[in-house]
């Protein structure tokens, strides 16, 4: 954006304006979580983002080096609280691997719909926040309204409403609930009513376009050169999707496509990620009526050790590229763990793509990344 | 490219690179003096291109430590796994490859602020996580803390 | 039936009898004074409450429900809570000015409050120039809002003061031509007369196309006016916390919460009397049968309805609608809604002088 230079309109020193510190956060209601920002402002214009995080840092990655491979599990969801089932079987893909351990199709197709579900409950929540961020308060309760019938699934299929733990290395805690698929149908039927009204309420809205469309661009160099992943990479045009590029579950053997934009402003982030909602539900309806039999878990040994050497684990969380590096000694614990986090690499990019517009757009910006400070901090 | 192609260039480009191909990704070990040199041949040559740097991490070991660093390029698709250690464990210095790859810039930090390993021409070298006036690097594995840590 | 004008007139009378004119004025003075403030406090509790049902209704909730019937006395027990609350200052904070900015605002709105005609003969101050003095007492909000967020030394607050002065300045704009485009029409200021002048049919109908142009513009440029969504800029609690109220607390940020209330009631009260026919039942020339039906409703049922639904519709634009940003507010204003508005004064004057709208 042009910045009118005021030493040429204004004659002298006295109108000049002066540029001033504020500092966004760490508690902010569009901070979404415990960020500061550091924000050099000019009146209404941001010149200059610094993000300072680790306010909720609990060094997870050290924690890990203590912990058995079945205790790391439980640590994950305590990171994207939004994707946890994504985290969970990120940590249960990665020892699996290691252990060459192949689980039935069961648990695969199980862990496809489960992963898919908190996609969509990821979004919902997303999407009602970034309403709530732009001024329209009603989307946020719309959004949780949907998001109820995901977190009453999961509560029904293993007793937990946001950090599930439904995966151990080597299969599932335990079979699906009888009302599973019952549920799910409804759900899947119920929300293909609702996402259009998501689109009449938000979507079309003047302002809100208004608010969005050209704001906040990111270039597909930019994307790559910042590791921006997920939906706000690829709606920048970056295939960055990890259940294309390196299939794990049955992403293989289903048919979605990858949501692919160009434009990689507000607007095609927020387009990008209720694209991504329909894909969703295409998946589960392929799914869910054909859940194979099987075995839901396979066995393992009573203390987990990998074997000596490094494993990678990449999966796709609601936020994007999701990373488990794991370093063993074949010991009980790894060597070394480290989360390879989303939200981490997305947030850095703020200062880049954010520069130079108003306040109100920032905080646009910030919410069409979709950040969880948890995830980043660790 | 094929990882024997890869092997073949990247050998060319350096003296004392050294390849680990018994794991899931190439393993490529780059001597420290040679690190920014490689690591921009890596994201520049158009058979390479990796420019899509996905992990970066410090590992601790018993006599150095190490930055390891997870390339892709979003062109061919291929993935590498670049590794430099430092001289030993007291003095830890490599080059930054923030110039080359944007985000490394808050992962070098990240590193820095719980590894202690100190990067030459870092733009902004601070602590990213823990506060300023904190002492130590938590994740060596030496880190002693017996207000913060529970030790079992 | 229903005129309110003889038993005014007959407390008057029986003041005066029986005591001197001096305190007989004063005595009337303080009835007026304690009416109005009742009112006014009646009038915060209903509409935070109404506020928080129409909300809710829109969000699929049922908003309070706990006290008293269908959560009714929970504005009471809020009002109860904030004034036991302590009220905090910020250290660095201008004490005066700080303290004095509630007041600006409470008592700004309170006497706009003044010349509202809730009825025939029920109206305090039936002023000659009755809508300039609307438009220019309701302008002193914003010396208020402005001193909040100085004095509380706190950069939120001052962006916020700033959003709300450029913000009110220029949808002053708007508001005085859209009335202005109507008094083109009603040749008068004065309020009781204005509607008198719609006992035929109220102007948003007579008026032809000009009037609910007018209409419409009024509405947008007033809901800007007050600080409402989707213009709140000046509190836009996503991105300035609380924009210029954050350092209030306990009572004084009730006053700024009030005020809005009020100042929105207010713009109710003009948009019904100038374009609505205020207390003025629905009448259409001609229909003799039907307008005799019409007067039954008691005209002070007629003056609130037609306030509560200009209420509502302000409610229902907030509960949908993404904020604006900065420069396109601006924008809005000074690109759309002044030129519109001049070429709108112009056409109506056209009218006007054509003699093209109905009951000339």
């Amino acid at each position: 954006m042009e910045v009118v230079d005021k030493d040429k309109t204004i004659p002298g020193d006295a109108l000049k304006s002066q540029e001033y510190f504020v500092n966004m956060g760490p508690q902010h209601p569009s901070t979404h979580g415990v960020l500061r920002l550091v924000l050099t402002i000019d009146g209404e214009i941001v010149k200059r983002i610094e993000p300072h995080i680790g306010y909720i840092h609990r060094s997870i990655e050290k924690m890990c080096e203590k912990d058995s491979y079945r205790q790391i599990v439980h640590l994950t969801d305590r990171m994207d609280y939004l994707s946890c089932h994504i985290n969970n079987v990120a940590v249960c893909l990665a020892v699996e691997n290691a252990l060459e351990i192949e689980v039935s199709d069961r648990v695969k197709v199980i862990r496809t719909i489960i992963d898919e579900l908190t996609r969509l409950a990821s979004h919902q929540l997303w999407w009602g926040v970034m309403g709530m961020d732009l001024g329209a308060i009603t989307t946020f309760l719309y959004g949780f309204r949907d998001r109820e019938m995901i977190t009453d699934i999961f509560e029904e299929t293993c007793g937990a409403r946001l950090t599930m733990n439904y995966n151990k290395p080597g299969g599932l805690m335990f079979d699906i609930h009888p009302n599973f698929q019952k549920r799910t149908k409804e759900f899947v039927e119920h929300f293909k009513k609702k996402l259009p009204e998501y689109d009449q309420l938000l979507t079309g809205n003047v302002i809100f376009q208004e608010r969005t469309k050209g704001i906040g661009v990111m270039s597909k160099e930019d994307a790559i050169a910042f590791g921006v992943t997920g939906p706000a990479g690829r709606a920048s045009g970056f295939e960055c999707d990890i259940r294309k590029k390196n299939p794990y579950h049955v992403y293989d053997k289903v048919e979605f496509n990858e949501v692919l934009l160009t434009e990689g402003d507000s607007f095609a982030r927020y387009k990008a990620r209720i694209q991504e909602m329909w894909e969703s539900l295409s998946i589960i309806e392929q799914l869910i009526d054909n859940i194979p039999e099987g075995p839901i878990e396979e066995k393992t040994n009573a203390v987990i050790k990998l074997p000596k050497g490094e494993f990678y684990q990449r999966v796709e969380t609601a936020r994007g590229d999701f990373g488990v590096y794991v370093i063993s000694d074949g010991k009980k614990s790894p060597y070394r763990l480290k989360f390879r986090s989303p939200g981490f690499s997305n947030l850095f990019i703020l200062d880049k793509i954010a520069r130079g517009s108003k306040i109100a757009d920032l905080v646009a910006i910030m919410s069409t990344l979709d950040l969880v400070m948890p995830d980043i901090d660790r | 490219m094929e990882k024997s192609a890869l092997k073949e260039l990247i050998t060319s480009w350096a003296e004392g690179i050294e390849f680990d191909e018994e794991q899931e990704f190439l393993q490529v070990n780059i001597p420290r003096e040679h690190l920014h040199e490689v690591a921009q041949k890596l994201k520049s040559t158009p058979e390479t291109s990796f420019d899509y740097l996905f992990c970066q991490t410090g590992v601790d070991w018993p006599d150095c430590l190490e930055v390891v660093y997870h390339l892709e390029s979003s062109q061919h698709g291929h993935i590498i796994v670049a590794r430099a250690k430092t001289e030993n464990r007291e003095n830890t210095t490599l080059d930054t490859v923030c110039d080359i790859w944007p985000t490394a810039e808050f992962h070098e930090r990240e590193i820095y602020d719980l590894l202690g390993v100190v990067f030459n021409n870092h733009p902004d070298l601070r602590r990213l996580l823990l506060t300023d006036e904190w002492e130590g690097h938590p994740l060596r594995k030496d880190y002693v803390d017996d207000i913060n840590m529970i030790n079992y | 039936m229903y005129d309110f004008t003889d038993l005014v007139r007959s407390i008057h009378e029986s003041l005066v009898a029986s005591l001197s004119p001096g305190m007989a004025a004063l005595v009337e003075w303080i009835i007026i004074g304690a009416i109005f403030l009742g009112f006014f406090a009646l009038l915060g509790l209903v509409l935070v409450y109404v506020e928080r049902k129409v909300c809710a209704f829109f969000q699929l909730r049922l908003g309070p429900m706990r006290v008293g019937f269908w959560g009714t006395a929970q504005t009471l027990a809020d009002t109860l809570k904030l004034l036991l609350k302590e009220p905090i200052m910020n250290k660095r904070a201008d004490k005066f000015l700080f303290n004095f900015a509630p007041f600006i605002i409470i008592i700004s709105s309170l006497i706009v409050l003044s010349v509202t005609p809730f009825a025939p003969g029920l109206q305090a101050f039936d002023i000659n120039i009755g809508l300039f003095f609307v438009i220019a007492i309701s302008s002193i909000g914003v010396v208020g809002i402005l001193l909040a967020g100085w004095a509380s030394n706190n950069k939120y607050s001052l962006i916020g003061a700033m959003r709300s002065g450029a913000q009110i300045v220029s949808y002053e704009l708007s508001v005085g031509l859209a009335l202005m485009t109507m008094v083109v029409l009603t040749g008068s200021l004065q309020l009781s007369e204005i509607i008198a002048s719609q006992a035929d049919g109220w102007w948003i109908f007579k008026g032809h196309i000009p009037a609910f142009i007018a209409f419409v513009l009024f509405i947008v440029a007033s809901t800007a006016e007050v600080n409402r969504g989707p213009f709140d800029l000046a509190e836009a609690e996503s991105e300035l916390t609380a924009g210029f109220h954050t350092e209030y607390s306990g009572m004084k940020f009730a006053f700024f919460f009030l005020a809005e209330f009020v100042n929105m009631f207010i713009v109710a009260v003009i948009a019904a009397t100038v374009f609505l026919g205020g207390w003025m039942p629905f009448h259409i020339g001609g229909l003799d049968g039907f307008n005799q039906i019409m007067d039954f409703i008691p005209p002070i049922l007629w003056f609130f309805g037609k306030v509560a639904f200009i209420i509502f519709l302000m409610m229902w634009f907030k509960w949908t609608f993404p904020r604006l940003r900065i420069d396109q507010l601006l924008t809005l204003e000074w690109k759309y809604l002044l030129p519109l508005n001049l070429m709108n004064i112009v056409l109506m004057a056209f009218v006007v002088y054509m003699g093209w709208y109905f009951g000339n």
